[in-house]
């Protein structure tokens, strides 16, 4: 035991007093992101792993609904957590909220989706209890022989991956990217409970202001969710390319997408970004034109089902992971390409 | 009214390879760089100086000695003063650990108005530092942050989510977190090469000259361990080239496609 005392770290905590798998609802303005639906299905594999409940944290205000609906996608708890100052998000009101529910509950491990909001909260989070915090993890798994999460995220733009552990401290916290865990389903018969409460929060706690909402400023682009991606790359030579590749992208019923150089250089809105720095996608069908296949836009779709690549250089990277690659001028191919189509089509 | 500005030197990651056979990064030759949403935070703190009177930009890294040259240049473009925290306690520092490094050397250069980060580094993509030395500090956060004004003691900050943006007020002193949108960062002047590299203008900070509790640095003070890293397991597609004219080619694929039920 004194051992063991000794190599308590700062912050260390007995780790056994610690149980219960929770994730993060987030929900904005009385919508629930689908990022929560990822985490109750990761969640709901680890809670079984572990043999226990799983929990939602859900913070707003008058979100009764949203309450129910995590139940039915397959929750065993809800705190659900209304007060008027929790209403919009606010990095003040949503820390306290969460972090004394944490000090009073003590759960083991706490999930976050890696949103612009999820990645405000987590880290304040952490930094206020005292515990680790894992970004933007792709990959989760429990090794039984020491209870702990493994934590595996990307690193160095994708070129490393990297599985981390939180061994003195908890809950062992992770922001998860959007995207890439298998959503829970629904049930309407599930049944749970939902424990409603009144945060102590008082409006000196909140210390900044919400004077305005914006949204719509940038195109909403579906990447996540779509069946069919066709992406442009530097390969297109100018922003112009955009249209050819957008008319190839119709013909699919396809959402657009384009590599991290396109957006760099301002050719297109970041929304469209798929990579590390950008989305995480798995559609049936990715067709990259133009695309070289650097790493980092590699760990955004490889696990696209079904990979076609059409470039001028015959030593591109993305050759290498394709499953139908065209060697040739973008600007030749594609055209033809879409006429094939319009050939199947009749 | 001072600013703080935390930056990171950081690889450049565009140009990191990997070592096939032993999976480590291979880091000789590639360029190290201030970390672009750094350099925006940079030039927000230079903005403001110029656009008002009596203000102290002074640049915050943790880092190797090498960490110097990204202050050097931080001062050539303009920054008025420039400390580097580089000590071996630091090293093996996790995110908690190294905003708990930063927040005491913020609290011991004291009386600050805003603290001003990049969102992320390239080489993590954390974003986590940022709003951890706010916690460490006890001061409110806005992070992403695509447009900035300063109105008497408040700050009024476009913050960027999804699709949209947050208008969001606080009071200083205040952290907050840059993004590319933010600006476009200056290139240092001659005149500002020249005077940056004039004598010992970067001042070295040890653990010791914080204070710094030293259960608090390093790998020691780090809750997190990297338990394994390793390169990515590739994917490894069907490789078929077609080939044949353009009109060909397109064909063909036509039909892998729909042998796929892809069309």
């Amino acid at each position: 035991m004194e051992e063991k005392t000794k190599n308590l770290k700062a912050g260390a905590v007995n780790v056994d007093e610690y149980r219960g798998v929770w994730i993060f609802a987030e929900q904005r303005q009385g919508q629930l992101l689908n990022v929560a639906l990822e985490l109750l299905g990761e969640g709901r594999k680890i809670a079984n792993t572990l043999g226990l409940p799983l929990t939602a944290i859900l913070l707003g205000h008058e979100v009764d609904e949203i309450a129910d609906k995590l139940i039915k996608y397959g929750v065993d708890k809800v705190y659900y957590g209304d007060h008027k100052l929790l209403d919009i998000y606010n990095t003040d009101g949503y820390t306290k909220a969460i972090c004394d529910l944490i000090n009073r509950e003590k759960p083991e491990i706490m999930l976050i989706g890696a949103t612009t909001i999820g990645r405000d909260l987590g880290p304040r989070i952490s930094s206020r209890i005292h515990t680790g915090l894992t970004a933007d993890c792709t990959k989760l798994d429990i090794d039984m022989d020491n209870r702990r999460l493994m934590q595996t995220r990307p690193a160095f733009g994708g070129n490393l991956m990297a599985t981390i552990i939180c061994p003195n401290h908890r809950p062992q916290m992770a922001t998860v990217r959007p995207g890439v865990m298998e959503k829970s389903k629904y049930d309407k018969n599930r049944a749970g409970k939902i424990i409603k409460f009144t945060p102590e929060l008082e409006e000196k706690d909140i210390r900044t202001k919400v004077l305005e909402i914006v949204k719509g400023t940038k195109a909403q682009v579906q990447l996540e969710d779509a069946k069919v991606i066709v992406s442009g790359g530097r390969g297109l030579g100018s922003p112009e390319g955009f249209k050819l590749i957008e008319s190839l992208a119709d013909k699919f019923n396809a959402v657009v997408g384009a590599s991290r150089a396109t957006v760099d250089a301002g050719w297109i809105e970041q929304g469209h970004q798929v990579g590390q720095t950008g989305k995480t996608v798995r559609p049936s069908l990715y067709i990259a034109c133009g695309i070289s296949g650097a790493i980092q836009h590699l760990a955004g779709m490889q696990e696209s089902k079904v990979i076609v690549a059409i470039n001028k250089d015959p030593d591109a990277p993305i050759f290498k992971i394709a499953d139908y690659g065209i060697v040739g001028d973008l600007y030749e191919v594609i055209p033809e390409f879409m006429e094939a189509l319009d050939g199947i089509d009749v | 009214m001072n600013i703080i500005v935390c930056l990171k030197q950081v690889p450049d990651t565009n140009e990191v390879r990997i070592d096939p056979v032993r999976g480590t990064l291979i880091r000789d030759g590639v360029p190290s760089i201030i970390n672009p949403d750094d350099k925006n935070a940079l030039e927000e703190a230079l903005k403001i100086k110029e656009e008002n009177e009596d203000i102290k930009v002074t640049v915050l890294s943790m880092g190797p000695p090498q960490a110097d040259m990204a202050l050097r240049e931080a001062l050539a473009m303009g920054a008025d003063e420039a400390i580097l925290l580089s000590d071996r306690a630091f090293s093996g520092s996790d995110t908690w650990a190294t905003s708990k490094a930063l927040a005491t050397a913020i609290d011991h250069i004291g009386n600050y108005s805003i603290i001003l980060c990049g969102r992320q580094a390239i080489d993590g993509d954390t974003a986590q530092v940022g709003p951890q030395i706010a916690e460490h500090l006890g001061i409110p956060q806005i992070t992403y942050v695509e447009e900035l004004e300063i109105i008497g003691d408040k700050v009024v900050a476009k913050r960027a989510i999804e699709d949209g943006y947050y208008v969001i007020e606080g009071k200083m002193p205040i952290l907050l977190t840059a993004i590319k949108e933010l600006n476009e960062p200056r290139y240092p002047s001659i005149r500002g090469v020249y005077k940056a590299h004039e004598g010992n203008r970067v001042k070295n900070w040890s653990a010791q000259d914080i204070k710094a509790d030293l259960s608090n640095l390093g790998l020691k003070g780090s809750p997190t361990q990297v338990n394994k890293s390793f390169t990515p397991p590739g994917r490894s597609g069907e490789g078929e080239i077609l080939s044949g004219s353009p009109k060909e080619k397109a064909g063909q694929l036509v039909l892998k496609l729909k042998g796929k039920y892809l069309i």
